[in-house]
C-alpha cells in the first residue's frame, strides 16, 4: 500500500509540479492539485505505463483524488 | 544522395510531449544532423518542449509559441523564424484537435462548432502555416503533415476527426500541386494507431491498439520513431520525386479487409 502511495506521488509530482506534502489521499487533482483535463489524460498514462496496466475512459472519469487511484490500483493488483 | 539533414533547419509544430509523433520526428531529424525550430500551442505545453528539446545533442533548437488559428501570429512566429535563420527546408505539422464528447458515439451528433473547430485546428491549419513557410522555403523543401486512415473509412468513435482528415489529406494534393513550382513537395503520413495524448481523447483508444496487434500485417503497434524515420526520408533528398502523397506507416493494417 504505501509503495504505491510512493509511486503515485512521485508521477503526481513530476507530472504537476506540486510538493510531495500537498499530495495527501484526499487530495483533489482538479480542484487541490491545479490539474486540468489534459494533465489528468497525461498522468492516467503515466500511472498506466508505471503499474504496467490499462485504465478504461470509465475507470478512468471516476478517479478524482489521490486516494482514488491508491484504491484502484491496489484493486487491480 | 543520402540521409543526412546537415546545414538543414526543420519546423516541427506540435510537440506536446515525450510521447508525441512529433517528437519522434524532432528525434529522426536531429539525429540526421538538422537544426530544429519548435512551435507549441499555449503556455501549458511551452515548459514540456523547451525540457524535451534541451535532450538534444544540439544546443541551438529554437521554441517558438503559435497559435495556428490566428493568421497573425502564424505570420509573426514565421518572421520570428526569418529572423534567426533566414531559410527553412522543412515543415511537420503535427496538430489536430477536436472536442472530446464528438470522439464518441454517432458522427451524426457533431455540432457545426465542433465541426468547423475540428477543421480549423486539424484541417485548415497546414495551409495557414504553408502559405507562410513557403517564402522561408528558398532552396526548396518538403512539408509533412500527418492523417489517419479514419479520413479514408469510418472508423468507429474517430467522427468529426476523420472527416477533418479527409480534408486535410486533400489540402496536401492540392498545396503539392501549388508548392511544386518552388520545388517544395508536401506530403502525408498516415500513421497507425499511437497512444499519445491526443489519442487518448478517442472513445475507447485502447481496444483500437489491441485490435491493430492481432489483426495487422505486423502484429504489432506503430511506435512514434518508425514515424520519425519514415518523415526523415519525406525530408530527405531521397524522396525528392514523392509529392502529393500519403504513406501509411501502419504495420500494414490499411491493407487489410475484415
Amino acid at each position: 500500500m504505501s509503495d504505491v502511495l510512493e509511486r503515485v506521488s512521485q508521477i503526481v509530482v513530476d507530472r504537476l509540479g506540486v510538493d510531495a506534502a500537498e499530495v495527501k489521499l484526499e487530495a483533489s487533482f482538479k480542484e487541490d492539485l491545479g490539474a486540468d483535463s489534459l494533465d489528468v489524460v497525461e498522468l492516467v498514462m503515466e500511472l498506466e505505463d508505471e503499474f504496467d496496466l490499462e485504465i478504461s475512459d470509465e475507470d478512468a472519469e471516476k478517479i478524482a483524488t489521490v486516494g482514488d487511484v491508491v484504491n484502484y490500483i491496489n484493486s487491480k493488483n | 544522395m543520402n540521409l543526412s539533414l546537415e546545414n538543414r533547419t526543420y519546423v516541427i509544430m506540435g510537440v506536446a510531449n515525450k510521447r508525441s509523433i512529433a517528437w519522434g520526428i524532432a528525434q529522426s531529424l536531429a539525429k540526421a544532423g538538422a537544426r530544429l525550430i519548435f512551435t507549441y500551442a499555449g503556455e501549458r505545453l511551452e515548459k514540456n518542449v523547451k525540457d524535451l528539446a534541451a535532450t538534444l545533442e544540439r544546443n541551438d533548437s529554437l521554441v517558438l509559441p503559435c497559435d495556428i488559428t490566428n493568421d497573425e501570429e502564424i505570420k509573426a512566429t514565421f518572421t520570428a523564424i526569418k529572423e534567426e535563420v533566414g531559410i527553412i527546408h522543412g515543415l511537420a505539422h503535427c496538430i489536430a484537435f477536436a472536442n472530446t464528447d464528438e470522439l464518441k458515439g454517432e458522427y451524426m451528433n457533431t455540432t457545426r462548432d465542433g465541426f468547423l473547430l475540428a477543421h480549423n485546428i486539424s484541417s485548415y491549419s497546414l495551409t495557414a502555416v504553408a502559405k507562410e513557410a513557403r517564402g522561408l522555403m528558398t532552396e526548396g523543401g518538403s512539408i509533412v503533415t500527418l492523417t489517419y486512415l479514419g479520413g479514408e473509412r469510418v472508423l468507429q468513435n474517430y467522427n468529426v476527426m476523420g472527416v477533418a482528415k479527409a480534408s486535410l489529406d486533400a489540402s496536401v494534393k492540392y498545396l503539392a500541386s501549388d508548392l511544386g513550382k518552388d520545388q517544395i513537395r508536401v506530403n502525408a503520413i498516415s500513421a497507425g494507431p499511437i497512444r499519445t495524448l491526443a489519442a487518448k481523447g478517442i472513445g475507447d483508444f485502447n481496444s483500437i491498439l489491441r485490435e491493430i496487434e492481432e489483426k495487422a500485417p505486423l502484429r504489432r503497434t506503430t511506435t512514434t520513431e518508425e514515424v520519425g524515420d519514415t518523415a526523415l526520408f519525406l525530408m530527405s533528398d531521397l524522396s525528392r520525386g514523392i509529392t502529393g502523397e500519403t504513406l501509411h506507416v501502419d504495420s500494414g493494417y490499411s491493407i487489410m479487409g475484415n
